[in-house]
């Protein structure tokens, strides 16, 4: 398949690696945030020092963590995410990474272990096999992207809460952080009430088929009430901890919590 | 006339007439503020995923990238709720929208729209508002409503998802949100335009008087 067919209408494919090539060396991305520094210096930062661009900086984390804070106070964790019949899945449903499909992971299934560590009863590895034996569910949600355009996909897989219970996963810890096989080192926290969600899910299907590697085969975390950057693809390890361990867009700036 | 402006009259010293109270420059001027952050990390956003075939220049967005957009938008997000709902609560309860704003007649739009047209459209006494003036002003204030509640749609789109039921569906709600900032972006465009050409409307803007 061409790859710009993986592309839906309004995704400037030209635009997503411009932005993303230019999310990654911190310090250019420093300077660009600082470029709205001496208006925001002007505006929002009364008291704080016009020419210093790295207050505006912090004021924006700052004012982004009070936002992790506001969207834990509303999150409800009995709302589900609206579902939709088949005919409404969109097709194809667009690859997006900030590499190209070429360089996605492309995982052997007979040497994936999926990895459990930290506050966990039993760390046993978990083959893919062993996974598959779990019960599994399905849902058609809209998965948000964080750039905004939205695509409505099929997957099929075992709540998430489900196995977190299996593993006998301390679930008043505050996060469950995984890791995945993307080149860079793909990882994301997600709290622990968001990984407790009816509908959030390790994704094992993609429109009843077995994950392709597009879509993060051999296990992806699906969580509807997040944007996309927090559900991960190609996951080989989860982590039930206490402590905030960054993520890999969430330390470049995105919302950490990000939850619809 | 309004009675904060009778209240200004008898406690100041200058027999000037109180054109804006001091309560609707200061909202005036946040909410300037506020919309043009909001505004440009909009762009920004945009830009990530435009909607039609093009994107903004820039040079005309903040934050540099689609993060720093973002972070931008929902911080400035609560000067522009914040104040907003305090400018709404306020107009009603003063009776500035209802004293101000109208009635709005078909007739007396058509009216002013001709006579500004013409250049005949008179500005001598700017504590009454013009039918044009009462039209875009009252239309500017549901297209804010409107931007707002389609910005908290598309942010808590499970959580209230009721508000995205309510434009349809989530891409709806998107472009309708694009819509509304475009549609504030030509009043802004019309409004400075105007201010300038009647610079006592913008002195009274600033000082009140």
């Amino acid at each position: 398949m061409a790859k710009r067919s993986f592309l839906i209408p309004g995704v400037d494919k030209r635009l997503l690696i411009k932005d993303s090539i230019k999310t990654m060396p911190d310090v250019t991305r420093r300077r660009f945030i600082a470029g709205g520094a001496s208006l925001g210096a002007l505006t929002l930062l009364t008291g704080c020092d016009v020419v210093d661009s790295s207050s505006a900086e912090n004021m924006l984390a700052r004012i982004s963590k009070f936002n992790d804070a506001v969207q834990a106070f509303i999150f409800n964790p009995d709302a589900l995410a609206p579902t939709f019949p088949e005919s409404a899945i969109t097709k194809p449903f667009p690859f997006n990474a900030y590499y190209e499909l070429d360089d996605a992971p492309d995982v052997s299934a007979a040497d994936w272990k999926l990895e459990v560590r930290g506050l966990v009863d039993n760390k046993k590895s978990w083959t893919l096999e062993e996974l598959y034996k779990l019960p599994q569910v399905s849902q058609i949600t809209r998965h948000i992207c964080v750039e905004g355009w939205s695509a409505i996909g099929s997957w099929t897989g075992t709540p998430l809460r489900d196995f977190l219970k299996l593993i006998g996963a301390d679930t008043r810890a505050k996060y469950v952080w995984f890791q995945c096989a993307d080149k860079d080192g793909y990882n994301s926290p997600l709290d622990m009430r968001s990984a407790l969600h009816p509908q959030t899910q390790m994704t094992f299907k993609y429109a009843n088929e077995i994950l392709p590697r597009a879509y993060g085969f051999p296990m992806k975390i699906r969580v509807p009430t997040k944007l996309g950057f927090k559900n991960p693809k190609y996951v080989v390890s989860m982590e039930v901890t206490n402590d905030y361990k960054g993520g890999y867009w969430e330390d470049q700036g995105y919302n950490s919590f990000s939850g619809s | 006339m309004s009675s904060l402006t009778v209240a200004d009259q008898q406690v100041g010293s200058t027999p000037a007439k109180v054109i804006q109270p001091a309560w609707v420059r200061v909202m005036h001027w946040t909410n300037a503020v506020a919309m043009i952050l909001m505004i440009l990390s909009g762009w920004q956003i945009y830009n990530a995923s435009p909607l039609f075939g093009f994107s903004f220049p820039r040079e005309y967005t903040l934050g540099g990238w689609l993060g720093g957009g973002l972070l931008w938008h929902f911080a400035a997000m609560w000067l522009l709720m914040i104040n907003g709902l305090a400018y709404l609560v306020t107009g009603f309860g003063t009776g500035r929208f209802r004293k101000k704003l109208f009635p709005i007649t078909p007739s007396g739009v058509l009216h002013d729209v001709r006579a500004a047209l013409t250049f005949k459209l008179g500005h001598d006494d700017l504590t009454v508002y013009n039918y044009v003036q009462r039209l875009l002003y009252a239309g500017i204030i549901l297209v804010g409503v409107l931007i707002v509640l389609t910005g908290l749609g598309m942010w808590k789109p499970v959580q209230l998802y009721y508000l995205v039921a309510l434009f349809g569906d989530y891409p709806t709600a998107r472009y309708i949100h694009f819509f509304c900032m475009a549609a504030i972006c030509a009043f802004l465009v019309v409004h400075v335009l105007l201010a300038l050409l009647v610079p006592k409307s913008l002195r009274a803007m600033i000082i009140g008087r």
